[in-house]
Protein backbone atom coordinates (compact mmCIF):
# COMPACT_ATOMS: atom_id res chain seq x y z
CA UNK A 1 0.00 0.00 0.00
CA UNK A 2 1.43 3.48 -0.80
CA UNK A 3 0.45 6.76 0.02
CA UNK A 4 -1.42 7.52 -2.75
CA UNK A 5 -3.69 4.08 -2.23
CA UNK A 6 -4.08 4.87 1.72
CA UNK A 7 -6.07 8.05 0.37
CA UNK A 8 -7.57 6.61 -2.17
CA UNK A 9 -10.03 4.36 0.24
CA UNK A 10 -10.31 6.96 2.81
CA UNK A 11 -11.66 9.01 0.18
CA UNK A 12 -14.07 6.47 -1.39
CA UNK A 13 -15.28 5.65 2.54
CA UNK A 14 -15.86 9.75 2.80
CA UNK A 15 -18.02 10.47 -0.25
CA UNK A 16 -18.72 13.86 1.13
CA UNK A 17 -15.06 14.99 1.58
CA UNK A 18 -13.23 16.61 -1.32
CA UNK A 19 -10.41 14.54 -2.31
CA UNK A 20 -8.05 17.11 -1.77
CA UNK A 21 -8.91 17.53 1.62
CA UNK A 22 -8.58 13.89 2.33
CA UNK A 23 -4.70 14.48 0.42
CA UNK A 24 -4.23 17.35 3.32
CA UNK A 25 -5.91 15.50 6.41
CA UNK A 26 -3.64 12.09 5.46
CA UNK A 27 -0.66 14.57 4.51
CA UNK A 28 -1.38 16.94 8.29
CA UNK A 29 -1.06 13.29 9.90
CA UNK A 30 2.16 12.19 8.70
CA UNK A 31 3.82 15.89 8.60
CA UNK A 32 2.74 16.25 12.50
CA UNK A 33 4.60 12.87 13.34
CA UNK A 34 8.01 14.13 11.35
CA UNK A 35 7.35 17.84 13.23
CA UNK A 36 6.90 16.27 16.73
CA UNK A 37 9.72 14.08 16.50
CA UNK A 38 12.05 16.96 15.14
CA UNK A 39 11.33 18.71 17.98
CA UNK A 40 12.32 15.45 19.82
CA UNK A 41 8.92 14.45 20.87
CA UNK A 42 7.52 11.50 21.13
CA UNK A 43 4.10 10.29 19.28
CA UNK A 44 2.24 7.73 20.80
CA UNK A 45 -0.85 5.87 19.31
CA UNK A 46 -1.96 3.09 21.57
CA UNK A 47 -2.66 -0.31 19.72
CA UNK A 48 -0.25 0.92 16.61
CA UNK A 49 2.74 2.20 18.22
CA UNK A 50 5.02 4.90 19.38
CA UNK A 51 7.38 7.22 17.34
CA UNK A 52 10.60 7.97 19.23
CA UNK A 53 13.76 9.80 18.61
CA UNK A 54 17.19 7.83 19.79
CA UNK A 55 20.35 9.40 20.05
CA UNK A 56 23.32 7.51 19.11
CA UNK A 57 26.49 8.65 20.66
CA UNK A 58 29.65 9.74 18.82
CA UNK A 59 31.54 7.09 17.76
CA UNK A 60 34.82 6.51 15.51
CA UNK A 61 34.18 4.47 12.10
CA UNK A 62 36.08 2.91 9.86
CA UNK A 63 35.69 3.22 5.89
CA UNK A 64 35.35 -0.23 5.23
CA UNK A 65 37.13 -0.04 1.85
CA UNK A 66 39.87 1.44 2.79
CA UNK A 67 40.28 0.93 6.84
CA UNK A 68 40.94 4.24 7.34
CA UNK A 69 38.98 5.74 11.29
CA UNK A 70 36.61 8.70 10.50
CA UNK A 71 35.16 10.17 13.79
CA UNK A 72 31.17 10.11 13.37
CA UNK A 73 29.65 12.59 16.06
CA UNK A 74 26.53 12.09 18.12
CA UNK A 75 23.48 11.97 15.72
CA UNK A 76 19.46 11.86 16.71
CA UNK A 77 17.31 9.20 14.68
CA UNK A 78 13.62 8.39 14.39
CA UNK A 79 12.66 4.96 16.19
CA UNK A 80 9.49 3.26 16.14
CA UNK A 81 7.92 0.36 18.10
CA UNK A 82 4.74 -1.24 17.41
CA UNK A 83 1.87 -1.61 19.51
CA UNK A 84 0.70 -4.58 21.66
CA UNK A 85 -2.46 -4.75 19.81
CA UNK A 86 -0.99 -4.33 15.84
CA UNK A 87 1.98 -7.17 17.31
CA UNK A 88 -0.95 -9.29 18.28
CA UNK A 89 -2.59 -8.68 15.21
CA UNK A 90 0.21 -9.94 12.89
CA UNK A 91 -0.03 -13.24 14.40
CA UNK A 92 -3.58 -13.91 14.67
CA UNK A 93 -4.29 -13.22 18.31
CA UNK B 1 14.59 11.91 25.39
CA UNK B 2 12.51 14.66 27.47
CA UNK B 3 10.65 15.74 25.51
CA UNK B 4 6.27 16.04 25.19
CA UNK B 5 4.62 12.87 24.14
CA UNK B 6 1.92 13.43 21.35
CA UNK B 7 -1.14 11.31 20.94
CA UNK B 8 -4.03 10.58 18.79
CA UNK B 9 -5.87 13.71 20.45
CA UNK B 10 -2.87 15.91 19.06
CA UNK B 11 -2.95 14.76 15.12
CA UNK B 12 -6.78 15.09 15.68
CA UNK B 13 -6.22 18.65 16.62
CA UNK B 14 -4.28 19.51 13.78
CA UNK B 15 -6.75 17.56 11.25
CA UNK B 16 -9.25 19.58 13.39
CA UNK B 17 -7.13 22.97 12.34
CA UNK B 18 -6.14 22.05 8.56
CA UNK B 19 -9.82 21.18 7.20
CA UNK B 20 -13.04 22.29 8.20
CA UNK B 21 -13.87 19.47 9.87
CA UNK B 22 -15.60 18.94 13.50
CA UNK B 23 -13.37 17.16 15.73
CA UNK B 24 -15.34 14.37 15.93
CA UNK B 25 -14.70 13.81 12.44
CA UNK B 26 -11.35 14.35 12.63
CA UNK B 27 -10.80 11.96 15.35
CA UNK B 28 -12.46 9.22 13.34
CA UNK B 29 -10.20 9.94 9.82
CA UNK B 30 -7.31 9.85 11.83
CA UNK B 31 -8.62 6.36 13.15
CA UNK B 32 -9.32 5.32 9.75
CA UNK B 33 -5.56 6.05 8.55
CA UNK B 34 -4.00 3.89 11.30
CA UNK B 35 -6.76 1.47 10.90
CA UNK B 36 -6.29 0.66 6.91
CA UNK B 37 -2.41 0.62 7.59
CA UNK B 38 -3.00 -1.86 10.21
CA UNK B 39 -5.32 -4.07 8.12
CA UNK B 40 -2.79 -3.40 5.22
CA UNK B 41 0.19 -4.58 7.72
CA UNK B 42 -1.94 -7.65 8.90
CA UNK B 43 -2.63 -9.06 5.19
CA UNK B 44 0.93 -9.24 4.61
CA UNK B 45 1.42 -6.01 2.84
CA UNK B 46 4.03 -3.55 2.87
CA UNK B 47 3.06 0.28 3.57
CA UNK B 48 5.00 2.68 1.81
CA UNK B 49 4.73 6.22 2.92
CA UNK B 50 6.53 8.73 0.48
CA UNK B 51 8.83 11.00 2.44
CA UNK B 52 7.91 9.60 6.17
CA UNK B 53 8.95 5.81 5.96
CA UNK B 54 8.09 2.38 5.20
CA UNK B 55 6.18 -0.01 7.44
CA UNK B 56 7.45 -3.53 6.47
CA UNK B 57 6.11 -7.23 7.89
CA UNK B 58 8.78 -9.99 8.12
CA UNK B 59 8.76 -13.79 9.48
CA UNK B 60 11.01 -14.95 11.88
CA UNK B 61 11.96 -18.52 12.70
CA UNK B 62 11.35 -20.17 15.75
CA UNK B 63 14.84 -20.13 17.98
CA UNK B 64 14.90 -21.74 21.55
CA UNK B 65 15.54 -18.37 23.55
CA UNK B 66 16.68 -17.76 27.64
CA UNK B 67 14.75 -16.62 30.34
CA UNK B 68 17.90 -14.18 31.43
CA UNK B 69 16.97 -14.31 34.63
CA UNK B 70 16.76 -17.95 35.40
CA UNK B 71 18.83 -19.32 32.61
CA UNK B 72 15.96 -21.38 31.55
CA UNK B 73 15.45 -22.16 28.17
CA UNK B 74 12.35 -21.65 26.49
CA UNK B 75 11.42 -22.11 23.33
CA UNK B 76 10.18 -18.95 20.98
CA UNK B 77 7.71 -19.83 17.98
CA UNK B 78 7.95 -18.25 14.87
CA UNK B 79 6.15 -14.77 14.20
CA UNK B 80 5.59 -11.92 12.41
CA UNK B 81 7.28 -8.68 13.31
CA UNK B 82 6.57 -5.30 12.26
CA UNK B 83 9.77 -2.87 10.99
CA UNK B 84 10.04 0.47 10.43
CA UNK B 85 12.19 2.16 7.84
CA UNK B 86 12.34 5.94 8.05
CA UNK B 87 12.32 7.98 4.58
CA UNK B 88 16.09 10.30 4.10
CA UNK B 89 13.65 13.20 4.70
CA UNK B 90 12.44 11.95 7.89
CA UNK B 91 16.06 11.09 9.23
CA UNK B 92 17.11 14.58 8.31
CA UNK B 93 14.21 16.55 9.69
CA UNK B 94 14.98 14.28 13.26
CA UNK B 95 18.48 14.69 12.79
CA UNK B 96 18.79 18.48 12.19
CA UNK B 97 15.94 19.02 14.56
CA UNK B 98 17.46 17.70 17.40
CA UNK B 99 21.02 18.70 17.28
CA UNK B 100 19.47 22.51 16.72
CA UNK B 101 17.89 22.30 19.73
CA UNK B 102 20.34 20.72 21.89
CA UNK B 103 23.16 23.34 20.24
Amino acid sequence: MIRSELIQKIAEENPHLYQRDVERIVNTIFEEIIAAMARGDRVELRGFGAFSVKKRDARTGRNPRTGESVDVSEKYVPFFKTGKLLRDRLNGK
Amino acid sequence: MAGNTLTRMDLTESVFREVGLSRNESADLVESVLQHMSDALVSGETVKISSFGTFSVREKAARVGRNPKTGEEVPILPRRVLTFRPSHLMKDRVADGNARRKG
